[in-house]
């Protein structure tokens, strides 16, 4: 269970034991629905990195005299009212879309996790200091304030990335917070405060490793939370702006237009909505295979 | 329970006064001038214009007597719509936004309940799993997206129900109320499930089975109240995602709410607009929260000890 490299040397000579994260992997593995989430992730990770090879049109590129045109064999999956292939452009959109999920994500989950950490570690009225703050932030009606942010200073992906980013580190800062505090009561730690290991040390090597169960299944389902909010701002005007595309960006034109080409909405929808189907089915089932109690609240 | 109260009412006090600060700071930081954009004016009706709005006093000055404003509940004039006021145009708005709100958290509610109740009741069986994957579309369709889809499949291509408007035509009601809570429902389907499925193995259950109560009973009187407990915990997230919502759905289906001024005053760069409403969404929003905590507190006796000392 524990990560201690320091006993490392001897337990590799000892025959092997099953760990948490073999047996988590087989218990993922047995449910059917969060491994067709994970594949279907690792499918549309892989079109959208390789669009620029996969397929022959640019996303930019137009084509007036053709105009919006139904699924044919040239394009897939038609082209919109400038002419531009839909396809290539849900592809790239998807980029947009994955990048504010996963960058949007890792702000949070550096943010939380070491935040979490201190705090639970640290204990006592600092402890108690720091999760007041994040009370008092967890009160704040964040998404108003970040439409305020897109207003006040422009359509900035950078600032979308923070934004998002701040606002969905306090449950992750809760959750480590509540592990850490936990694990810190235990001998291991003790040995290594014993070996004259000091905290930064300690919570790096020791504890936040151990809490990575928790942390691991919140993160999964922050994925879909951020893509959402982006999709939302974009949809409203407010977050990706065109040229460049995005799955919100896409929704939004599509429903422009939607009363004559219908799959100029209805396919860019499915994207986002299976891949959100898609994330979340994987978060439930790693949190069956991980942790079934404490990721809870 | 009162001591609760108190000390969860005046933890709000200062979120409110921190939404406000950082609203009007925020909002002030912005770059460009309110009149930037308009076309050239002499420097009299620019000065003029600027002692209106109090914009050539000193920024702490302005931020002091925009307090002493709300104080009094005035949040100002609008840059854009000369001689109305943020409250006018709030008074408006509010009632159209708060019957769509209120319909969709009624849909919410009632469909989300039944849903997760009737699922709890017979887990990992078709009353599971047909309720709970409706849920899951639900989760994974967000509102800008169900919108247009119901108004194609209801309003353009079965031409059933009205595809704009609010209180003009009967009917356009339903579309908007529906699409703003479809997806709280399925929120909430899934917190009652687990809720109920909890509560369901507890001792105080089996108590209540053997002293020969009705399954009916023991359902309604005893397992719901602790089982929905998550579900009112979850009604003041639920209610500021409503109004977050209800910006978008406002704007689908061109409904003259709150939400829909928001979004204006936010393209119009109506900076006492946005600050005006944003203050008095976020207050709004505090409150709610306030208030699902409070109900929470009083449905689940051991939350009252939150403030009493840390958790060990």
């Amino acid at each position: 269970m524990s990560h201690d490299s320091g006993i490392l040397t001897v337990t590799e000579a000892l025959p092997r034991g099953v760990s948490l994260w073999q047996d988590a992997w087989v218990r993922l593995r047995k449910n059917r629905l969060a491994m067709f989430g994970l594949c279907f992730l690792l499918l549309i990770l892989l079109l959208c990195l390789l669009a620029p090879w996969l397929t022959p049109y640019g996303y930019e590129e137009q084509n007036l005299r053709l105009g919006a045109t139904s699924p044919s064999a040239a394009h897939w999956l038609g082209t919109d009212t400038f002419g531009r292939d839909l396809l290539t452009r849900i592809l790239y959109g998807g980029r947009v879309s994955l990048m504010v999920g996963f960058i949007a994500t890792a702000v949070a989950l550096v943010i939380g996790v070491s935040y979490g950490a201190i705090a639970g570690y640290a204990g006592g009225r600092i402890d108690g200091a720091m999760m007041r703050l994040v009370d008092i932030l967890y009160a704040l009606p964040f998404m108003i304030f970040i439409i305020l942010l897109m207003v006040v200073f422009g359509r900035n992906l950078l600032l979308l990335f923070l934004a998002i980013g701040a606002v969905e580190w306090l449950t992750m800062a809760r959750i480590v917070r509540g592990q850490i505090q936990s694990l810190r009561q235990q001998e291991f730690v003790e040995a290594a405060i014993s070996l004259g290991l000091g905290p930064a040390a300690i919570i790096r090597r020791h504890l936040i490793p151990n809490a990575l169960g928790p942390v691991i299944v919140y993160t999964t389902l922050t994925i879909p939370n951020v893509m959402l909010l982006e999709a939302f701002l974009s949809f409203l005007g407010l977050g990706i702006q065109p040229p460049a595309s995005s799955w919100g960006l896409l929704i939004s034109a599509g429903v422009e237009t939607m009363e004559e080409y219908a799959w100029l909405l209805i396919f860019p929808g499915l994207a986002l909505s299976l891949t959100l189907f898609a994330l979340n089915f994987l978060g439930d089932g790693l949190r069956d295979a991980l942790d079934p109690r404490t990721s809870k609240d | 329970m009162w001591r609760f109260i108190g000390l969860r009412t005046l933890l709000a006090v200062p979120v409110i006064l921190i939404v406000i600060t950082l609203t009007f700071f925020l909002v002030r930081a912005a770059p460009g001038g309110p009149f930037s954009s308009e076309k050239a004016v002499s420097p009299q009706v620019k000065a003029a214009l600027e002692a209106q709005y109090r914009l050539d006093q000193p920024l702490f000055q302005q931020y002091l007597s925009y307090l002493g404003d709300l104080a009094h509940g005035d949040l100002g004039p609008t840059f854009r719509y000369p001689g109305r006021t943020v409250n006018e145009l709030i008074i408006q708005g509010l009632p159209v936004t708060a019957e769509l709100g209120l319909y969709a958290l009624l849909i919410a509610v009632l469909f989300g309940v039944l849903a997760g109740v009737l699922a709890a009741l017979k887990p990992n069986s078709a009353q599971d799993y047909v309720p709970m994957s409706v849920a899951m579309v639900g989760i994974c369709m967000p509102s800008f997206l169900l919108g247009p889809l119901l108004v194609l499949v209801f309003g353009i291509w079965l031409g059933w129900l009205p595809v704009s408007g609010w209180g003009n035509i009967p009917g356009d009601k339903i579309l908007p109320s529906l699409t703003l809570g479809a997806m709280y429902a399925a929120y909430i389907a899934r917190l009652s499930r687990s809720g109920m499925l909890e509560v369901m193995s507890q001792d105080y259950l089996r108590t209540a089975r053997a002293k020969g109560l009705p399954e009916s009973v023991v359902i309604i009187k005893h397992a719901l109240r602790g089982g929905l407990l998550p579900v009112v915990s979850y009604l003041g997230p639920a209610f500021a995602g409503l109004l977050s919502g209800s910006f978008v759905v406002e704007t689908i289906f061109q409904i003259p709410g709150l939400g829909r001024f928001y979004v204006q005053a936010a393209f119009n760069r109506d900076y006492t607009m946005i600050l005006g409403t944003t203050v008095f969404l976020a207050t709004l929003i505090v409150l709610f929260n306030l208030l699902s905590d409070i109900a929470a507190a009083w449905l689940n006796p051991r939350l009252r000890f939150q403030f009493r000392k840390a958790q060990p």
